[in-house]
């Protein structure tokens, strides 16, 4: 299938799924609306709030901090996870005694810590930011771990036969294989960035989208609703689109499935 | 003596403590020495613990018993005169075939800028000038193999160790990396400790083939000179009246052996 034939039919989808909303809630099927619009609204409703918040401006701030919350968890997350992963593969003792405990957060849900990190700092960005790190350290940590502990035992008998000290054998071997590994779950790391800082202020905040879905919902505007969710939805994509461009550049020594490389 | 001994086993064991406490012995009272510039292969059958001795005398492994002397020095921790060259594709995946030649220099803490004409060097002599910015998914096996001989020969060891190194090629291809072997080292003439399971190949190459019994507890049980006249060609050497007459001579020791491991493999299968 060409790539014009391709795009056309995905259009084709959001088309007629988008008809089929807007017909059935406007016009009566045998006397009857399917789709009330106080419960389901109407996507020319949801267009137009979304035009007004973007030609209001209104959404750039809070579009703005949703970003820079979801960034910093990902950073932070991300750092914390590569040392820690890096620590723990090196150091099996260490692995040893923490994994019980290692096991038992990580099977928590997350969302049972936001009210705590509302309370310890309060509720600007930061509470956001610990609960998109908590979900992407686990992430990020699980994955470096498992890359450095699977470094092939021949790659690794290689570098030390060629003369590799320990510090280089770090630089040269586990610690590209451990990012490649961080790489492949580049796309969930960052998704969940935006999920705990996203959750973090529907819970309780004073802006973000979170914020925005959950103020149009405490006044039963489902069209407010859905324009938030739609717009967040476009966010994901273009921050993956920009995962993908980085991944791409930074991973260009693997083979890829579909041929590419 | 006039030459030194390159690498020297004497009596050297080695052995393994099974996941049941088992003890398992590989190889026993393994005595082996390699003359500086001498060309050594050791065949015998799958098994028999000779990649096993190649990584007692690279110290990757630590004999259970016996001596490891390199340049009549004991070996103590990794041996730093030796380069080599594993079965497996052991090149890093993340660097391009240029940077995973010149990471042997820069080991050394020779500076980029230096070390990277010197990989493109060795490169071109093994053949593969053009792909210096290819990843190692980019190369076929044969490729990998010649990129992986020049990361080991761009740091100039004084012995090589060799497992099975054209194991995974093809027929063709292991002939022509075979030539490519012998050319090199026909400048220089390190030591060669060359494992292989292919008789011919081995009588091709080496100056002296070492036969090992099937294992466990395997010994060295034949020494080979091998008087083909140098410098050969591997396509060419097989014909000669001489190495069908040597090979007819060793394949009558190494037969029984092959049999011996081979029956041994198929009923530890059954035991289990």
């Amino acid at each position: 299938m060409s790539r014009v034939t391709l795009l056309a039919l995905q259009v084709l989808v959001a088309v007629v799924c988008l008809a089929l909303w807007q017909l059935l809630s406007t016009v009566p099927v045998f006397g009857k609306i399917l789709l009330p619009p106080f419960f389901f609204s109407n996507p020319v409703d949801v267009f137009s709030q979304i035009v007004k918040w973007f030609s209001s401006g209104v959404i750039w701030k809070h579009l703005g901090i949703t970003l820079v919350e979801s960034l910093l968890a990902f950073v932070i997350g991300s750092a914390g996870g590569v040392l820690v992963g890096f620590w723990f593969a090196r150091q099996p003792l260490v692995a040893a005694v923490f994994d019980p405990y290692v096991k038992m957060v990580n099977a928590l849900p997350r969302v049972v810590l936001a009210p705590i990190f509302a309370l310890w700092l309060g509720l600007g960005i930061w509470s956001k930011v610990a609960l998109g790190v908590t979900l992407v350290f686990f992430i990020v940590f699980f994955n470096v771990y498992q890359g450095v502990k699977e470094v092939s035992r021949t790659v690794l008998d290689n570098g030390r036969m060629l003369g590799m000290s320990e510090r280089q054998l770090m630089r040269h071997v586990y610690w590209p294989s451990a990012l490649s590994w961080m790489f492949s779950s580049l796309h969930t790391s960052v998704g969940f960035a935006v999920v705990g800082a996203v959750v973090g202020e529907y819970l309780g905040s004073a802006a973000g989208l979170g914020y925005l879905i959950q103020q149009a919902e405490g006044i039963f505007d489902v069209a407010g609703v859905f324009a938030g969710m739609f717009v967040l939805s476009a966010f994901v994509i273009l921050i993956d689109f920009g995962v993908t461009l980085v991944e791409r550049r930074l991973l260009v020594w693997r083979p890829t499935v579909d041929g590419r490389g | 003596m006039t030459t030194p001994t390159a690498v020297a086993l004497e009596d050297a064991k080695v052995a393994f403590r099974l996941g049941d406490g088992r003890v398992y012995t590989a190889v026993e009272k393994a005595h082996l020495a390699v003359a500086q510039g001498e060309f050594v292969a050791i065949v015998g059958p799958t098994g028999c613990g000779k990649s096993t001795l190649l990584n007692v005398a690279a110290g990757l492994l630590k004999p259970a018993a016996g001596t490891v002397k390199i340049f009549d020095r004991p070996l103590a921790g990794l041996n730093r005169d030796a380069g080599y060259l594993f079965q497996a594709d052991a090149l890093f995946p993340w660097k391009s075939a240029l940077d995973n030649v010149a990471i042997g220099l820069e080991i050394k803490g020779a500076p980029r800028a230096e070390a990277l004409p010197r990989a493109l060097k060795w490169l071109t002599s093994v053949g593969l000038g053009a792909f210096a910015n290819r990843y190692p998914h980019m190369l076929s096996g044969g490729q990998r193999k010649r990129v992986a001989l020049a990361q080991v020969l761009i740091r100039d060891p004084k012995i090589l160790l060799m497992d099975e190194p054209f194991g995974p090629l093809d027929a063709q291809t292991r002939q022509v990396m075979g030539n490519l072997l012998l050319d090199l080292w026909n400048a220089d003439r390190k030591a060669v400790l060359f494992v292989t399971h292919d008789l011919e190949e081995a009588i091709a190459l080496a100056d002296r083939v070492v036969i090992m019994s099937a294992g466990p507890s395997s010994r060295i049980i034949g020494n080979w000179r091998v008087m083909l006249p140098r410098p050969r060609d591997i396509f060419e050497v097989r014909l000669d009246k001489e190495f069908h007459a040597l090979h007819r001579e060793i394949w009558s020791v190494l037969k029984d052996e092959v049999m011996k491991g081979y029956a041994q493999s198929t009923q530890a299968a059954e035991a289990v």
